[in-house]
């Protein structure tokens, strides 16, 4: 039941977002940014919280689920350390993503080399 | 020509996408890629782990995944199906991250890997901590003032 929600959640964000793109000609970088951004104000409006419990991945895999973590980072570290927490926050709860993504980057860009273009 | 006759000409020359196929495919490719997240977390989960530990560990074998297809070349062939559906999960940002990486490669570690490795990835960070640091100022002065 918990992959059938989370197809269908994680499917309606990128069919939105793909409908988006198509209207708008948005480029990929600018789609990410807006991505991450609706993540954290879904986040602080309170309303990601719910979609992650309903669709587990379908919602915590798309990039705004990268925002909502971002988010909660922030929020929890205020609660626990108050005013340094807003800048301690983010960057803690989006560790693992940031420096996976660069570190696994890095090692891809010493193995592999550019593509021909055809 | 005006610039009118010069939007007309670029109407017509730009392909015309059909908007309802290019929806089910990005809805069926990104279902499939949140799938596979779902099924990583559940094996996590399976062996132990907390929430947090076992969406942290999804990420990091997605975004693994995802580099290697870069680096093996075989993303093209999935985002010209695909379109958002392999650009709006994390898979899309750990591509443009290592696309750049690899592609800059020629110019060098500092200015070319260094430098480039950031063209999407600093976007998307720096808009993520604004906008997360705007919101949880307003959280904190909320906080302190006692109205949260």
């Amino acid at each position: 039941m918990m992959f059938l929600k989370a197809f269908l959640v994680g499917g309606l964000i990128c069919g939105l977002i793909q409908i988006l793109m198509d209207r708008t000609k948005l480029l990929p970088g600018r789609i990410m940014v807006l991505l991450v951004c609706l993540g954290i104000a879904a986040g602080v409006l309170g309303i990601y919280k719910p979609l992650v419990d309903f669709a587990g991945a379908g919602a915590t895999v798309p990039l705004c689920g990268f925002g909502y973590s971002l988010w909660e980072g922030v929020k929890g570290a205020i609660n626990d350390e108050g005013f340094i927490g807003i800048f301690k926050g983010g960057f803690s709860a989006s560790s693992i993503g940031i420096s996976a993504s660069l570190l696994i980057s890095y090692l891809a860009s010493l193995i592999f080399n550019p593509k021909m273009k055809k | 020509m005006n610039k009118k006759e010069y939007q007309d000409y670029v109407e017509q020359v730009t392909p015309k996408v059909n908007g309802w196929l290019s929806f089910l495919k990005a809805f069926v490719s990104g279902g499939i890629i949140c799938v596979i997240g779902q099924c990583l977390y559940n094996w996590f989960k399976s062996q132990g782990m907390m929430h947090t530990l076992a969406n942290n560990y999804t990420t990091l074998i997605l975004i693994l995944i995802s580099v290697l297809l870069t680096g093996f070349n075989l993303v093209g062939p999935i985002t010209k199906f695909a379109g958002a559906g392999y650009l709006v999960p994390i898979t899309g940002f750990a591509n443009s991250v290592a696309s750049c990486a690899i592609e800059f490669k020629r110019e060098g570690q500092v200015f070319g890997i260094g430098s480039q490795i950031f063209n999407i990835a600093g976007p998307v960070i720096l808009y993520g901590i604004v906008t997360s640091w705007f919101f949880g100022l307003i959280y904190w002065i909320l906080m302190s003032i006692g109205m949260v």
